[in-house]
């Protein structure tokens, strides 16, 4: 947290109601997301209690395990999670469009997203998938044959999900909070249902009424994947019994559902209010990684793509590692310099600063290190009244030109010089435009959208020993498919 | 009658066991909770009382599993742990015996079980009698601000080569070899708390207190199974942590001093407005985490909000705020209306910033 | 039994060390080098005894700066020795480097290949591919993170792992608690992953020349608890004089005890405040400024001289409490840097901004031991910590509730520990402000 959002914290408490820190929407949100509420029972590692689920606000589907301890009754249920599900997204495969890259590839055009309530959401997902994706439809256990298939979805989106700027499978919660700071702590902000009375408030109630009113479980029960243990205790346990002497799921499809319509509604009310924020600049291409990744994961499928194995190699994490990483530099210099707002917290903590351009030597040429001729190597100087905590060197962008590499050459009172590295065309002075001019208004900041570089690794095969030596490749045992479930 | 007792009231105290002493270690900060728990006023009832019961529970769900899953492990002279330890940890039982501490001929009188218990791990340190035995439901002891605390025994203390490890058995899954991190942070400190109570006997008795291993056994569901698995976990840490909130307990002593005189917490003789009162003369350290932690969380944050404190807002925003208390002065010094002391000259001026560029960039 | 003077047993540390290593049997040895115990000693006389056998070898190191050092270093000892600097491209090789005829320094791998020794930093390495080198000393291994590693092991087959392991560990920014508990983490270090993956014999440097007599004994106790060590020279062997006696303010009678007794804690009132708090940002300013006002001489067992600027640090935790110390003017020449960037340097008089000063609570970025050890070894004469009153309640009143995963290697110390022996020790050298 910066002190921009805590300050904005204060700000809602005093106000009664969340107050921005963003100026513009930097998650994607699909024309047709599926909100999936999933619900887990108490006490056990994954097993699936109930679903909410559907991308028609009108018209959610519920699904329940009757009997959650019956391992029948739960791969019935992960069935039918896969016939709503897998539906959904297939519909995607089909549409691409054309890349132009130095090697064109075709693309989905658009990709399922998946909307969660909260982090425990991503989590039960990924659980899920984990639990399904080693399954068979023939030998021992055999399962419904499109369960394994939604357990290497839910698997993959689980896994984007770790990428930050993905937004294919997204916690509702995680997406508020990246745009309103709430009069809550953040830890609070995990129950969807305060943080979005704070946000939104019932016409007639302040902020923290609402919150307040939204703590009672009774009318807002919690959004999963645990249940309240008042709940579990007093409805669900009967409704259970009840299940085993009449074989009748009606008790607990009631049940049930009382607990998940509420957050089906809350869910929908978010991606209103999301939506109505204008979308940041660089969702779109963000989003189109997520496509990519879409693409490649349907045609590994269709390839008959053996189910992710339990852990990663040396290698492979090594790799993630790197692209993790990437993501996450590459999402906080786009998100800033998509967003004042967001700006703002980099130039209080010192690493932006934002001012008047005063003076410029756009003719200068020197030899760069390590170089023999000299190049055009201009200087900008801006005045800015931001706590610049730079140091000469160090190495910023501008939104001005994202690509454009500068670096500090010096601090003295209010002033900061910067020298231009690139992006100046090919001539021997800098291409019109490409250098900002007196009195022009610029924001530079120690951010790196291009997320640097990823490190070059062995393959797999070849790890060498001080890792451990080659893994032995995953393979799908029976064992893995029989896996019990109990 | 003590002042504690006075503090609590009629009502009987509430006794200590592994999980709350290992929970002094969750807000040490706050002397109210030190206060209610040296007390052994329970908090539960308190809050509920005030008008503030807790906001956490737990599932008649969890509570089954948990049990049958303790029973799985143990049934049949604990033949899944014992295969647990020989297979997954490697040790070399030949032979392996199970001794129930907990039936000493229908008397389960505490004392009695606890002498019991001293005796039977002494004869198995000293004799070697006992190596390669398991001990069931032993009754261990544990001075706690001057008090004797009983802890109940929910785990086995076992034996090989001269060494006893405590073994916890726990129902969370353990899913390709990692677990919920928070789960097992609270289940080492609990289990802290037994290596020390052991350690404790063992130095009473005159044995060394370092042949109780500071690597516990940890069991739990593997993957998505009832089936177990064990794993070693390491508690060095978690023992010098409650080494030192144990030593530090003695500051009760100046919470107490610092109390107004012929107060009580007593709910069960006065109206909820008294003791409301009451517990508000002592200091709280609210801070959110406290919602899934204590008790009293409810009552602490309804007061953490009248007062406007920075507390609500969560650690890491209070520290923002340069360690400004209360919302309405960090507020005031961002728009001026209020005039910084020399402390908060600096803290002042970066709101003001923070306010300049925020409004900004609303705008 | 006849106790080994210090160079003793540092000697035999060292050959047991290179006989391990070049005639034992396994692929990697490991040593593990507490602050100031003769690592790049280390490292230059194993590539001086390789190269002197006739075998050619690679070096590797984290930072440019680590190079360049380990360069002039071994250059400096070994004249006659043909050593490629592999470096990036757009790098300045500093003179201190190119002025020595035996180095080629190049960004091209071809340039330097045939040179006996090539050094480069890990990340450099990693360019180069389709070449193997029969020995490889990798140097500050435990700041070196698991995947850099993996991206260059197929260079070598056989290497000396050498680093403090009482220094701050790989980072990142990103959630790595996937990877908890597997032997190959990538987040672990070089010398955790090849540790737990290989059988391997791990050495310890046992005696540190940098820090003084009055400090190792702290150091070794709180942050290398398992792995004890002492101080190269005694008491009487280092003396920090100042030329003026001072008045007696508070900054003065810090440096007094300083000087004294080479440790300090300029303790400021207790209160909340903001990262960088400007009082704390003075005094570490002012402590310096008057240092140097004063004259202090250091004398130890190579020579007297006079504590010039570059002879003195100022550390802290965070990158805005640099900015605000180096805003607040502090003398020319006189480095000013937060933990991560001081590791492995080394200056006579050190003051440090403690990591929890005018904090309320304690974050787990705030107790890693490794920021507090690096910030408290770096003098081979006294430390001086400024630090508000209260720390030892605030971590008192820490709430231990911290995330454990299975099967990761409990890491010690504790920070939460560390910090507690400090502060007991620094409570003996109060000066308060
Ligand atoms: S809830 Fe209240 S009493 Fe309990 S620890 Fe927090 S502040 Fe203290």
């Amino acid at each position: 947290m910066s002190v921009i959002s805590a300050y904005a914290r204060a700000l809602a408490v005093q106000t009664g109601r969340a107050q921005p820190v963003a100026t513009v929407r930097h998650v994607h949100l699909s024309a047709t997301p599926m909100v999936f509420i999933p619900l887990k029972l108490a006490g056990e590692a994954a097993a699936p209690l109930a679903a909410l689920v559907g991308t028609d606000p009108a018209n959610p589907r519920l699904l329940v395990v009757p009997q959650p301890r019956n391992r029948d009754l739960r791969f019935a249920f992960m069935a039918e999670l896969a016939d709503v599900m897998l539906p959904y997204v297939e519909s995607f495969a089909g549409v691409t469009e054309t890349v132009e890259a130095k090697t064109p590839y075709e693309r989905s055009s658009d990709a399922p997203q998946l909307l969660v309530p909260n982090r425990g959401g991503i989590a039960f997902t990924k659980l899920l998938g984990r639990s399904t994706r080693f399954r068979r439809a023939d030998g021992p256990y055999p399962v419904h044959p499109s369960v394994p298939v939604l357990g290497q979805w839910l698997t993959f989106l689980a896994e984007r999900a770790e990428y930050a700027g993905s937004s294919a499978l997204v916690a509702m919660t995680e997406a508020l909070a990246l745009h309103w700071a709430t009069g809550q702590s953040p830890m609070e902000d995990a129950n969807l249902a305060t943080q979005l009375a704070w946000i939104a408030p019932p016409a007639g109630q302040n902020g923290p009424e609402a919150a307040l009113a939204a703590e009672d479980p009774l009318t807002s029960p919690p959004a999963g994947p645990e249940t309240h243990p008042d709940f579990d205790g007093q409805v669900l346990d009967h409704a259970i019994r009840a299940y085993e002497t009449s074989s009748s799921p009606a008790q607990v499809r009631e049940a049930l559902r009382t607990q998940l319509e509420p957050t089906w509604t809350l869910m929908w009310q978010a991606v209103r209010l999301l939506r109505e924020l204008p979308e940041a600049a660089t969702v779109d291409a963000r989003w189109a990684k997520d496509r990519d990744q879409f693409t490649r994961e349907t045609a590994r499928l269709a390839d008959g793509g053996f189910p992710r194995g339990r852990i990663d190699g040396a290698v492979s994490a090594a790799i993630r590692l790197a692209d993790l990483e990437s993501a996450l530099q590459t999402y906080e210099a786009q998100r800033a310099f998509d967003d004042p707002l967001v700006m703002a917290e980099h130039r209080v903590a010192g690493k932006a600063f934002s001012g008047e351009v005063v003076a410029v030597d756009a003719t200068r040429r020197i030899v760069p290190p390590g170089k023999t001729r000299a190049a055009p190597r201009p200087l900008v100087t801006i005045r800015t009244s931001d706590p610049v905590r730079l140091s000469p060197g160090k190495r910023l962008s501008s939104s001005r030109n994202r690509k454009q590499k500068t670096e500090i050459v010096s601090i003295a009172g209010d002033l900061v010089v910067i020298q231009i590295n690139d992006q100046m065309g090919r001539g021997s002075t800098p291409a019109p435009g490409s250098v900002p001019e007196v009195g022009e208004i610029v924001c530079y900041a120690e951010l790196d959208p291009s997320g640097g570089q990823r490190p070059r690794l062995p393959s797999g095969e070849d790890t060498p020993w001080t890792h451990g030596g080659p893994p032995t490749p995953y393979v799908p045992t029976d064992e893995d498919a029989q896996e019990a479930w109990s | 009658m003590t002042r504690l007792d006075t503090l609590r009231g009629p009502a009987a105290p509430l006794d200590h066991n592994a999980r709350t002493i290992a929970a002094l270690a969750v807000n040490p900060g706050c002397d109210r909770r030190a206060l209610l728990d040296a007390a052994g006023i329970d908090k539960q009832k308190t809050a509920t009382h005030l008008g503030y019961p807790a906001p956490f529970g737990q599932s008649p769900f969890a509570i089954t599993r948990a049990k049958s899953f303790d029973a799985l492990v143990k049934a049949n002279g604990c033949a899944h742990l014992l295969r647990l330890l020989r297979h997954t940890l490697g040790l070399s039982i030949s032979e392996a015996s199970y001794s129930d501490i907990s039936d000493v001929g229908g008397n389960d009188n505490h004392q009695v079980r606890h002498t019991r218990t001293r005796a039977l791990l002494k004869r198995a340190a000293t004799d070697g009698e006992g190596a390669g035995t398991l001990f069931d439901h032993p009754l261990l002891k544990l001075g706690v601000a001057g008090h004797q605390v009983y802890l109940e025994p929910a785990i086995i203390a076992f034996q090989i080569e001269g060494r006893f490890h405590v073994v916890e058995i726990k129902s969370f899954a353990v899913i390709d070899d990692q677990a919920d991190a928070g789960q097992v942070a609270a289940a080492a400190r609990q289990s802290a708390v037994y290596v020390h109570a052991l350690r404790a006997l063992f130095a009473s008795e005159g044995l060394d207190p370092d042949r109780v291993s500071h690597d516990v056994v940890l069991v739990c569901p593997k993957d998505f199974a009832n089936h177990p698995t064990a794993t070693l976990l390491d508690v060095r840490q978690q023992l010098a942590a409650l080494d030192r909130q144990l030593s530090r307990l003695t500051r009760i002593d100046r919470i107490l001093d610092e109390l107004p005189v012929g107060i009580t917490f007593d709910i069960e003789t006065q109206s909820p407005d008294e003791p409301s009162k009451a517990v508000s003369t002592v200091d709280a350290r609210f801070a959110p985490e406290c919602l899934s932690s204590c008790e009293m969380a409810l009552f602490c944050r309804a007061e953490a909000r009248d007062s406007g404190s920075t507390d609500m807002l969560g650690r890491t925003a209070r520290d923002e705020l340069g360690g400004v208390e209360s919302i309405p002065t960090a507020l005031g010094l961002a728009d001026g209306s209020r005039s910084a002391s020399p402390e908060q000259t600096e803290i002042a001026e970066q709101l003001r910033y923070v306010r300049r560029i925020y409004t900004e960039a609303v705008a | 039994m006849i106790a080994l003077t210090p160079e003793q047993a540092a000697a035999d540390a060292t050959a047991a060390i290179l006989a391990d290593f070049t005639g034992g049997p396994h692929r990697g040895v490991i040593v593990d080098s507490p602050p100031g115990a003769g690592k790049t000693t280390l490292v230059v006389t194993a590539a001086m005894t390789l190269a002197g056998s006739g075998e050619r070898l690679m070096i590797v190191a984290q930072t440019n700066e680590q190079v360049d050092d380990l360069t002039d270093k071994l250059a400096s000892k070994a004249p006659g020795l043909s050593i490629g600097r592999l470096h990036s491209d757009g790098f300045t090789v500093p003179s201190r480097v190119t002025r020595h005829p035996g180095v080629t320094a190049s960004n091209k791998i071809d340039q330097v290949e045939a040179c006996t020794v090539v050094i480069a930093t890990a990340d450099k390495w990693a360019y180069v591919s389709e070449r193997t080198w029969p020995w490889a000393i990798v140097d500050e291994a435990y700041q070196m993170r698991s995947d850099k590693l993996l991206a260059i092991a197929a260079l070598f087959d056989r290497a000396l792992f050498v680093g403090d392991p009482g220094q701050l560990d790989p980072f990142s920014v990103v959630d790595t608690e996937r990877w908890a508990g597997l032997a190959w983490d990538p987040m672990q270090s070089a010398v955790a992953v090849i540790g737990r993956l290989n059988d391997l014999p791990v050495h310890r440097l046992p005696v540190s020349w940098r820090l003084p007599a009055s400090a190792a004994p702290l150091v070794s106790e709180a942050f290398y608890p398992f792995a004890p060590f002492r101080s190269g020279t005694a008491a009487a062997d280092r003396e920090l004089k100042l030329a003026t006696a001072g008045f007696p303010v508070a900054w003065d009678r810090t440096l007094n005890e300083a000087a004294a007794t080479g440790w300090a804690l300029h303790e400021l009132p207790n209160r909340h405040t903001i990262r960088t708090d400007a009082e704390a940002v003075q005094a570490c300013a002012g402590l310096a400024t008057r240092l140097l006002q004063r004259g202090a001489v250091a004398h130890d067992e190579n020579d007297t001289h006079p504590v010039s600027p570059d002879r003195i640090a100022i550390g802290c935790a965070h990158n805005d409490q640099v900015a605000a110390i180096r805003a607040a003017g502090v003398p020319a020449g006189i480095t000013v840097d937060t933990a991560n960037r001081l590791q492995g340097r080394e200056y006579d008089v050190t003051i440090v901004l403690h990591p929890l000063s005018g904090r309320r609570d304690a974050t787990a970025f705030h107790l890693e031991s490794g920021r507090l050890c690096v910030l408290t070894s770096r003098h081979r004469h006294a430390c001086i910590v400024v630090a508000r009153a209260g720390i030892a309640e605030l971590l008192d009143n820490h709430p231990s509730t911290g995330r454990v995963q299975l099967n990761v290697p409990v890491k010690f110390p504790d920070g939460w520990e560390a910090n507690h022996a400090v502060l007991a020790h620094l409570s003996d050298h109060r000066v308060q402000a």
